[in-house]
């Protein structure tokens, strides 16, 4: 028995379907913990998303179930830039405005892809908007969700996604440092345009030591969040 | 090769970190506090026990030709697995180690033992193999992680409750309260220092150890080595 297997292992053949044959289970393997845990993984995300718009609206805000009203907003025509990769069809921008057309995983990052905008009311009057900016950091996008009151007023800023150096970059995360309160109550006329940049770069924003790119990018992705909202504000305040 | 030696092995003689000197990409990287150490650690144990596991089952089946990529699908495989249910069933704990747990797959330990030991050792062996250098591993992180925690941040353990849960609360101590810290030690030099003090203060142990063992059997003090 052992004889016949030690002499079969030797075959090319037999090499090429074990390996298959591994990469196969391996496969089936992934999509059923893919299929197991795709709930939970779902359920613990809206969970999260639900307490991060607690954190970025002050208590008091909103009345209203901010996770049910919602607008997409984005994908303008005045936006030139096809998405990259591209070959997109031009039924795809018209449809831009609706959320058919949210293009799935694509990050805000380009300026094109819509972005979904929990707006948070009072008595049915609008008080704030809540929403996701990503911008490339040092590894990978990182996203954060900002809370914007009417006047474009910055309620808070919360780092909810990175894969950030632990120990440097991560220092981004409400849970390690304070660093993200800075950005309460700033708007994009306080500091003035060229101060919206990390001190090494000439701004308001401390830097970390040993880490400066990540901070520039979140910096980048706010300011360009509070872009973002002033462009459409008529849009999301309604 | 029996426990007890497996357990010496893993723990001191042929440490992953201090004797073997693989993973010190993650071990350098993660280690700018005791508790990033611990987790990745432990994250890092999970891994290696199983895959070492799986590996000791099928070793027979598989031909020395192609062990490497098999081997290699497999911790991958494991490592997303784990990374899966971990975010699913255990979110919390998810958001403190979520960062380290993709390192893990770039942790050339792992494959070390995968194909040093595991393939060709019975599972039983195989598994406590795992156990043993995943503890050795997990300490050796710890203790750079604390040296680097203590000079750089004055502080001991700092948010172990966020990794263990609310009861070990009491591990995080401030040893310098209002401490500036030497930068340097939470930066990758700071890494790189303390793992060369602790390479050579286990030289020296190891040394000491050695030439007391040696001398008994010599029983004349001639010296001839010294």
């Amino acid at each position: 028995m052992n004889a016949t297997l030690a002499g079969l292992r030797d075959r090319l053949v037999y090499q090429g379907l074990s390996l298959g044959v591994v990469a196969m289970i391996a496969a089936a393997a992934l999509a059923l913990g893919n299929r197991l845990t795709h709930e939970a993984i779902g359920q613990a995300e809206t969970a999260d998303l639900a307490s991060s718009l607690r954190q970025v609206l002050p208590a008091g805000m909103a009345d209203n179930d901010l996770l049910a009203d919602t607008v997409t907003v984005g994908a303008g025509p005045s936006q030139a830039d096809a998405p990259p990769g591209g070959g997109s069809e031009p039924g795809l921008r018209a449809r831009g405005a609706n959320k058919v057309g949210a293009g799935g995983m694509k990050c805000p990052a380009a300026g094109t892809a819509p972005v979904t905008v929990h707006r948070a009311r009072k008595a049915g009057v609008p008080t704030a908007a809540v929403f996701r900016m990503a911008e490339r950091g040092y590894a990978g996008d990182i996203v954060v969700l900002m809370g914007v009151d009417t006047t474009g007023r910055l309620l808070g800023v919360r780092v909810v996604k990175h894969a950030e150096t632990p120990g440097l970059g991560d220092k981004i995360e409400i849970a390690k440092a304070k660093w993200v309160l800075d950005f309460d109550g700033k708007s994009l006329g306080n500091p003035s345009a060229e101060k919206w940049a990390v001190k090494k770069d000439g701004g308001v924003f401390d830097q970390f030591a040993g880490a400066t790119i990540t901070p520039r990018a979140v910096v980048k992705a706010v300011k360009r969040g509070l872009e973002f909202f002033a462009a459409h504000r008529e849009e999301i305040v309604k | 090769m029996n426990a007890r030696g497996i357990f010496r092995e893993g723990l001191w003689d042929n440490n992953v970190v201090f004797a073997q000197m693989l993973a010190l990409c993650p071990a350098l990287a993660v280690t700018t506090s005791g508790t990033n150490g611990l987790g990745m650690g432990l994250a890092t144990t999970a891994v290696l026990v199983s895959a070492n596991i799986l590996v000791a089952l099928i070793r027979n089946l598989v031909s020395p030709q192609v062990r490497i990529p098999v081997f290699i699908v497999l911790i991958a495989t494991l490592v997303t697995l784990v990374d899966l249910a971990l975010n699913a069933w255990l979110h919390e704990l998810y958001k403190v180690l979520g960062l380290f747990i993709a390192l893990i797959v770039a942790n050339c330990a792992i494959l070390g033992r995968a194909e040093a030991f595991a393939s060709k050792a019975p599972v039983l062996d195989a598994a406590l193999d795992g156990i043993a250098m995943g503890i050795g591993f997990t300490c050796a992180l710890t203790v750079i992680g604390l040296i680097r925690e203590l000079f750089g941040s004055g502080t001991l353990f700092a948010q172990a409750s966020l990794l263990l849960g609310p009861r070990f609360a009491f591990l995080e101590t401030t040893v310098i309260p209002d401490y500036g810290g030497v930068l340097m030690m939470i930066l990758p030099p700071g890494g790189f220092l303390v793992l060369g003090m602790l390479l050579a203060l286990k030289r020296v142990l190891d040394a000491r150890a050695a030439a007391r063992r040696r001398r008994p059997a010599s029983a004349d003090f001639s010296g001839a080595e010294t």
